[in-house]
C-alpha cells in the first residue's frame, strides 16, 4: 500500500437538507486506483462533490484529509491547487475561452508560473491525439457545443494536462459508446503511467475498468460502503448486480 | 511610464483614474448664458454661420425640458458645469513630442501612442475641450482620406461639406442635450473617405476629460462616400471627481451607396459622469453600418445610437454590452428606422448589472410603409450578478408594412453556481471564475473588437468584478 494521500473519516453529507451519505470512510494511497461502484442514487456523485468541495453539498459529520491536511475549510479552487481533480458527469459549457487557453490559465494559477504558449500547444496536440479528438477542439470554446462524448474526453484531456495527485472520475464512462469508452480508458491508462498518481473511479459499469490497473473496489449503496475488496468484486457485480450488496446483512464481500 | 496592457491579471483602477492639475488651462465661467456662448465662439474663431447656430441652439436648450422618462439627471446642475476648458497648448500637434508633457503622459498611460504605432491608421486625441493631437498615416492620406479636427476643416476646402452636414442628422431640436451640444460643442473629429477608398486598419479618436466639473462636447462627423470602407474607433475615459461631469457629444455618420462603416466604442467614463450622448447614422442604398458598443463607465447614461436605413438594401448591425455596477444607472440601446425596401437590421446586446447597478435596454425598430421586404432581429440578454441589481428590457416595434420579417428575443439570467464550481475545481479562484463567465457572456462584443481593445474590455470587466464576492 502506498503512503496515504486521501483519507475520509466517517463522512455524513447532505444536499438540500436531505442526508445522502451516512458515514463513509475511505483511504487512498499514492499511486493507487480505487473504484467505487454502486446503483443509481447510492450517493456516488455526492461523495465526489463532497471531496472536491462542491458548495451544494453540506458535510455534516466526519473529516477529509488530503496529504495530512484537513480539507473542510478549503474552497474547491484551494483543493484543486493542492492536487485534487474532478472529472464532471455533466461538464459545463463556458463561452469566451478556448479549451487550450483555459487549461493553460488554470495551470498558471496553480503553479504561479507563466507557461510558454508554443510548448504547451505541442503537449495539447499530443494529448488530443491520444484521445482521438480533432485538433480543432483546442481552439473551441470550453465545452461549448461539444457532444456528450467529446465533453467527457475533454475532461480526461484536462486531467492529463493538469496532472493532479488525485483524479476523481465521476461516471466518465456514462453515455459513451464502446469505442469512446476504450479511448477514455486509454487516456486513464496514460494517467496511471505516473506511478505516484492516484485515481478514484466512480462508475456503475465494468467496461471502463477492463484495461485499468485496480487496487481496490468499494461498493456504495444507500449512502454507505457496503463492501470493499479487490478486483474480484467487479465480476461479482457484473454477474449478480448490486442487489446482493444492498442486503444489510452483508457487511463484507469477497476477500 | 508604460503600463502593460497585455496581461489581464495586471490591472487596477489607477489605470484610468489619474489626473493632472489644470491650473494653466483656460476656462470659461460655469453656466450657460449668451455671453459664455459668444466667448466660446470667439475663442474658436467660428465662421458667422456657426456663431449663429450656437446662439440659436442655446435658445432651443433653454426652451426645452429635461428628460423625465429615463434615469434621474437631478444631480446635474447646468449652472455648475464649465462648458469649455482649453488645455495649456495653443494648437493641435501632429507629433507627440510637441504635445505638452502632462497631456502626453496622460495618453501614454492610456496606451494611445503605442496603439498608433502598432495597429492604427490614424489617431486623434482630445484633452478636455480641444484636440491636442491628430495624425494620419501617409498611405491613408494618399488615398485622399481626410482625418482632422472639425474646426480647421470648417475653414478649409471642406467648409461647404461640413456646413451641409453638421447637425443635420441630429438637429438641435432633437432633445435638450442635442441643443446644448449645438451651443457649446468643441473638438471632435472630421473624417472624409472618398469614393472607392478603403481604410484597411482603423482610425481612432480618444477623448479624455481631465478637468473637474467640466463638460465635454466633442462632435464627430464622418462621411464615407460611395463604395468606400472605414473602421473608426472611439475611446473615452476620465478620472473620478466628487462633482458631476457631463459628456454630451454628438456623432453623425453618413454612409454612402455601397459603402460600409464600422463604428466601435469602448466607453469608460468615471462614475461621476453624466453621459448624455447622441449618435446617428444615415445609410444609403446598399450601404452598411456596424456599431460595436461597450458601455462600462458613467453614473448615468442615455445612449441609443440610431441608424436610418434610407436606401434600398441598406444594412445595420448593432452589437453592444453594458455593465452597470454600484451607483450606476445605464440606459442604453439602439434605434433603427427601416425607410427603404429590403433593408435589414440585426441587434445583439448583453447587459450586466451588479452591486445595485441598474441596466436598462431600450430599443426601437421602426419599419415604414416604404420598407417592404425588410428584416429585423433584436436579441438582448441580461445577466444579474446579485439580488440587489436590476435589469430591464424595453423593446418597441412600430411596423407599418405588411411585408416585413421582425423577430425579438430577450433573456434574463444569473451566473450558475454549477459553472462557478466547475471552474473552481480546476484551480480558478471564485473571483476569477465569475470574471471568466462574465467575459464569456460579453464575448459578442469582445470578439468584434481588434485584439487589444478586446483585452482592454476584459480588463474593464475584471476591474468591475473585483470585490464582487460576498
Amino acid at each position: 500500500m502506498g503512503t496515504e494521500l486521501l483519507r475520509a473519516e466517517d463522512l455524513y453529507v447532505s444536499a438540500e437538507d436531505r442526508e445522502i451519505l451516512h458515514g463513509v470512510s475511505l483511504r487512498i494511497g499514492r499511486g493507487e486506483t480505487h473504484v467505487i461502484m454502486g446503483p443509481n442514487g447510492a450517493g456516488k456523485s455526492t461523495l465526489a462533490g463532497a471531496l472536491m468541495g462542491d458548495p451544494s453539498y453540506e458535510v455534516t459529520g466526519g473529516r477529509i484529509f488530503f496529504e495530512g491536511e484537513e480539507l473542510q475549510d478549503l474552497s474547491a479552487s484551494e483543493r484543486a491547487r493542492r492536487g485534487l481533480f474532478l472529472s464532471f458527469q455533466n461538464p459545463v459549457e463556458v463561452p469566451g475561452i478556448s479549451l487550450e487557453n483555459f487549461i493553460r490559465s488554470a495551470l498558471e494559477q496553480r503553479t504561479g508560473k507563466k507557461i510558454r504558449i508554443w510548448e504547451f500547444r505541442k503537449q495539447v496536440r499530443k494529448v488530443l491525439e491520444t484521445l482521438q479528438m480533432d485538433q480543432s477542439y483546442a481552439e473551441r470554446d470550453l465545452n461549448v457545443g461539444f457532444s456528450g462524448g467529446e465533453k467527457k474526453k475533454a475532461e480526461i484531456l484536462q486531467m492529463l494536462l493538469l496532472g493532479p495527485a488525485l483524479a476523481i472520475l465521476d461516471e466518465t464512462d456514462s453515455g459513451l459508446d464502446v469505442d469512446a469508452v476504450r479511448t477514455v480508458s486509454q487516456g486513464i491508462r496514460e494517467f496511471q503511467k505516473d506511478k505516484s498518481a492516484s485515481l478514484l473511479v466512480i462508475t456503475h459499469n465494468a467496461a471502463i475498468l477492463n484495461s485499468l490497473e485496480v487496487d481496490a473496489v468499494h461498493i456504495l449503496a444507500d449512502g454507505r460502503i457496503v463492501a470493499s475488496g479487490g478486483r474480484e468484486l467487479i465480476p461479482a457485480v457484473e454477474e449478480e448486480g448490486f442487489a446482493r450488496f444492498e442486503d444489510p446483512q452483508r457487511e463484507e464481500a469477497g476477500a | 511610464m508604460k503600463q502593460d496592457k497585455t496581461y489581464v491579471e495586471d490591472v487596477n483602477r489607477a489605470f484610468y483614474d489619474f489626473r493632472y492639475e489644470d491650473g494653466d488651462s483656460y476656462k470659461v465661467e460655469s453656466g450657460l448664458t449668451r455671453e459664455i456662448i459668444e466667448q466660446i465662439s470667439r475663442e474658436k474663431n467660428d465662421p458667422d454661420w456657426m456663431r449663429e447656430f450656437r446662439l440659436r441652439s442655446l435658445e432651443i436648450f433653454h426652451a426645452m425640458k429635461m428628460p423625465v422618462w429615463g434615469p434621474s439627471v437631478e444631480g446635474l446642475d447646468m449652472d455648475n458645469i464649465v462648458t469649455y476648458v482649453r488645455p495649456n497648448t495653443e494648437r493641435m500637434h501632429t507629433k507627440w513630442e510637441d504635445v505638452p508633457q502632462n497631456i502626453k503622459d496622460t495618453f501614454e498611460r492610456l496606451g494611445i501612442p503605442q496603439s498608433e504605432r502598432e495597429s492604427l491608421a490614424g489617431v486623434g486625441a482630445q484633452y478636455d475641450s480641444e484636440l491636442v493631437y491628430h495624425n494620419v498615416r501617409k498611405e491613408v492620406a494618399e488615398q485622399g482620406v481626410v482625418y482632422t479636427d472639425l474646426e480647421s476643416a470648417m475653414r478649409g476646402e471642406y467648409a461647404d461639406m461640413i456646413r451641409s452636414h453638421f447637425m443635420k442628422l441630429v438637429p438641435p431640436t432633437d432633445h435638450k442635450f442635442a441643443a446644448l451640444h449645438g451651443a457649446v460643442w468643441s473638438g471632435g473629429s472630421f473624417v472624409y473617405v472618398p469614393p472607392g477608398a478603403s481604410v484597411e486598419i482603423p482610425l481612432q479618436s480618444y477623448f479624455r476629460l481631465n478637468a473637474a466639473g467640466a463638460g465635454q462636447f466633442e462632435h464627430t462627423l464622418i462621411i464615407v462616400d460611395k463604395g468606400a470602407h472605414l473602421h473608426f474607433i472611439e475611446g473615452c475615459s476620465a478620472p473620478k471627481y466628487n462633482v458631476a461631469n457631463l459628456h454630451a457629444g454628438c456623432v453623425e455618420l453618413y454612409v454612402g451607396e455601397d459603402a460600409s462603416l464600422r463604428y466601435s466604442t469602448i466607453e469608460n467614463w468615471s462614475k461621476n459622469m453624466y453621459n448624455l450622448n447622441t449618435k446617428r447614422a444615415r445609410v444609403e442604398k446598399g450601404g452598411r453600418i456596424e456599431w460595436v458598443s461597450g458601455s462600462f463607465g458613467s453614473h448615468v447614461s442615455y445612449l441609443y445610437p440610431m441608424s436610418i436605413l434610407a436606401g434600398e438594401g441598406a444594412q445595420c448591425e448593432f452589437t453592444g454590452v453594458t455593465f452597470a455596477g454600484e451607483g450606476q444607472d445605464l440606459d442604453t440601446g439602439c434605434k433603427i428606422v427601416h425607410g427603404a425596401p429590403d433593408t435589414t437590421s440585426h441587434v445583439n446586446t448583453r447587459s450586466i448589472s451588479k452591486s445595485g447597478g441598474v441596466s436598462t435596454f431600450r430599443s426601437a425598430v421602426v419599419v415604414t410603409e416604404k420598407a417592404a421586404g425588410s428584416k429585423s432581429s433584436v436579441s438582448c440578454q441580461s445577466l444579474m450578478l446579485d439580488d440587489i441589481s436590476r435589469s430591464d428590457t424595453i423593446p418597441a416595434m412600430d411596423v407599418r408594412t405588411g411585408r416585413a420579417d421582425i423577430g425579438h428575443e430577450a433573456r434574463i439570467g444569473r451566473i450558475s453556481d454549477e459553472a462557478v464550481f466547475y471552474l473552481m475545481s480546476r484551480g480558478l479562484s471564485e473571483e476569477d471564475a465569475r470574471a471568466l463567465i462574465v467575459s464569456g457572456f460579453a464575448e459578442n462584443v469582445s470578439k468584434e473588437l481588434p485584439l487589444e481593445y478586446a483585452v482592454e474590455m476584459n480588463n474593464l470587466i475584471r476591474i468591475e468584478m473585483k470585490g464582487a464576492i460576498g
